[in-house]
């Protein structure tokens, strides 16, 4: 049988980097799906890019500057409006340092 | 007034320049008919009646007095729940931002506004725009109009829906790898996406950044060329948009294709595409050469990586444009008691659905230590081979034809269990998102079930007009725009 590429010990890691509690069911299920879709895109393994410069961005832009001027932005309690928690001109988070 | 569902905004604009037709009276027309229809399409998130019944008498007033007006003047147009207009529920179709109002409006949202558009609701969408079916929104599934067993393609599934059904003129949509081109196929209509930085994302929610762009969904060639105009242009708000004159898209309409290169990418034209769809687009092709224009094969060889280079692209993004959705500035967090760290992720389990979760994962492998160089780091390169095909083949050609989609519309349920067949759906779509290139989509026949068969049209970056000539050429030497779906 071919070699797994990723395991549920990884599926694990991996939501613990991007911040998902995952279920154990999703965590089996996730384990199958990524191993098929990681599985098709091997497929680019066929391709010899030794000397191909990488595309991040399509279009030849480069630094694009402005005149540091005043102008209009958000007031605080717009940029507050849709927080779930606030007080006064903050946002309320859990507590973080004990 | 009956006839105003089924007219696109080139008609309705002469009607109301004859003074035949009021602004209200087109807007009430459209909401009589979401009132008939709508339970059957689910095309809206949210209306705004009470709004556009107000605009529309402030349009009125001002016609009355013999004021100068602006192109679109009182043309009802819908806009993707990823737009964001101030004030306005902008929910992307996503529990974890059901009750967002952003407090400033996307660029396209001023830009359509000032033309005089009325906006009547947001439409439905695959969460975060990630699907090909509308299937995945957190809300409900939309219905394809022309067959209410069938999805409408997706992510821009409600936009199309919305516009094929007659509920509204003119819609906008975002595509990131076919979301505007798929759905527009689906349902029997025309939408485009232009070149990456034609129109500003300002205000688009963003899915994957380097892909993202927004664009039109119309009835026919001739209103996507008048929403073209309206919404292109540099944006000091996008550094991404491109300051480029852009051109009077109109004056490119002419029923002539005499000096046009057409190329057929034979790779566009193998397994898995079905036999009517196959003969929809060769058949085209050979009107287009009844027109003038000189079609030929050609090749475009890494189509068959596109898939799977998009598929690395546009996760990686998406994993990083995600991250903010941490329960902390907006949208949903949980109502847990616990830490900081916790918080961040019960939120994000009880805000996102499945697709976009396994996104999120799929992304953050791609980037993750040790997998950087072989996945994510692989897929830039070989995006760079597929946009040197496009370029190679546009030295020859003007345009390139290809079918939309390799099927019509599939059965709602068929693929939701299955997503590498899912993203397999996206197949014919994705490269243009990949090279930037601008392409279009217009109703070329019917197969399947009798349901529409979509006609890509891709063009060099920044020549839509070369597109829109022979789109619009074709169209009006066929009738497969007349036919309108039974709802």
């Amino acid at each position: 049988m071919k070699k797994k590429i990723i395991d549920i010990d990884q599926v694990r890691y991996i939501a613990h980097l991007a911040r998902l509690d995952l279920s154990p069911q999703e965590e089996e299920k996730f384990t199958h799906q990524l191993e098929r879709i990681l599985s098709y895109v091997e497929k680019l393994q066929e391709l010899d890019t030794k000397d191909i410069p990488p595309t991040s961005h399509v279009l030849a832009v480069n630094n694009v500057f402005r005149e540091d001027e005043l102008s209009f932005s958000l007031s605080s309690q717009e940029a507050l409006s849709n927080a779930p928690s606030r007080k006064d001109s903050y946002f309320k988070v859990p507590k973080i340092v004990g | 007034m009956n006839i105003i569902p089924e007219l696109p905004a080139n008609k309705i604009i002469k009607l109301l320049k004859r003074k035949e037709i009021s602004v209200e009276e087109i807007v009430l027309a459209q909401f009589k008919r979401i009132d008939e229809v709508e339970d059957k399409v689910k095309a809206f998130i949210s209306l705004n009646k009470e709004e556009a019944i107000n605009e529309a008498k402030m349009w009125d007033k001002k016609i009355h007095e013999d004021k100068k007006i602006p192109p679109l003047c009182g043309i009802p147009i819908a806009i993707k729940d990823n737009i964001c207009v101030k004030n306005e529920k902008t929910t992307c179709g996503s529990r974890i931002l059901e009750n967002f109002s952003p407090p400033y409006s996307a660029t396209v949202i001023d830009k359509v506004k000032n033309a005089g558009c009325i906006i009547i609701g947001k439409t439905n969408m695959d969460e975060f725009a990630m699907g090909s079916s509308t299937e995945n929104s957190s809300f409900y599934v939309t219905r394809n109009p022309w067959n209410p067993e069938t999805i409408p393609g997706g992510s821009s599934g409600g936009s199309a829906a919305s516009v094929a059904s007659g509920e509204v003129t003119l819609a906008l949509g975002s595509d990131t790898g076919g979301s505007i081109r798929q759905p527009a196929a689906l349902c029997g209509i025309v939408g485009m996406k232009p070149t990456y930085g034609r129109v500003s994302r300002y205000g688009l929610v963003a899915f994957a950044s380097s892909l993202d762009q927004i664009g039109p969904l119309t009835k026919d060639v001739t209103d996507c060329a008048l929403l073209l105009q309206v919404i292109s242009g540099k944006d000091n708000k996008d550094s991404t948009s491109i300051d480029r004159p852009v051109p009077k898209y109109l004056e490119y309409l002419i029923p002539d294709l005499q000096g046009i290169k057409v190329g057929l990418p034979k790779e566009y034209f193998v397994t898995g595409i079905e036999k009517e769809v196959k003969e929809s687009v060769l058949q085209a092709a050979k009107v287009l050469e009844d027109l003038g224009a000189k079609v030929e094969e050609t090749s475009l060889p890494h189509t068959e990586y596109a898939v799977a280079t998009y598929y690395l692209i546009a996760t990686a993004e998406a994993s990083s444009n995600l991250a903010r959705y941490d329960g902390v500035k907006y949208g949903y967090r949980t109502k847990e008691k616990t830490n900081m760290i916790d918080m961040y992720k019960k939120t994000r389990k009880e805000g996102f659905g499945d697709e976009v979760k396994r996104r999120i994962m799929l992304g953050t492998y791609v980037l993750s230590k040790g997998y950087y160089e072989n996945y994510y780091g692989k897929a830039l390169r070989v995006r760079t081979l597929i946009k040197r095909d496009f370029e190679k083949a546009f030295e020859k050609f003007d345009v390139l034809l290809t079918p939309t989609s390799p099927t019509v519309a599939f059965k709602i349920g068929e693929k939701i269990d299955d997503p590498l067949k899912m993203y397999l759906s996206d197949i014919f779509t994705i490269s243009a998102n990949l090279a930037g290139i601008p392409g279009i989509s217009i109703p070329c026949g019917f197969g399947q079930n009798n349901l529409p068969v979509g006609l890509q049209i891709l063009g060099r970056p920044f020549e839509e007009e070369t597109i829109l000539r022979v789109a619009y050429a074709y169209e009006q030497s066929t009738e497969w725009r007349k036919r309108k779906p039974e709802i």
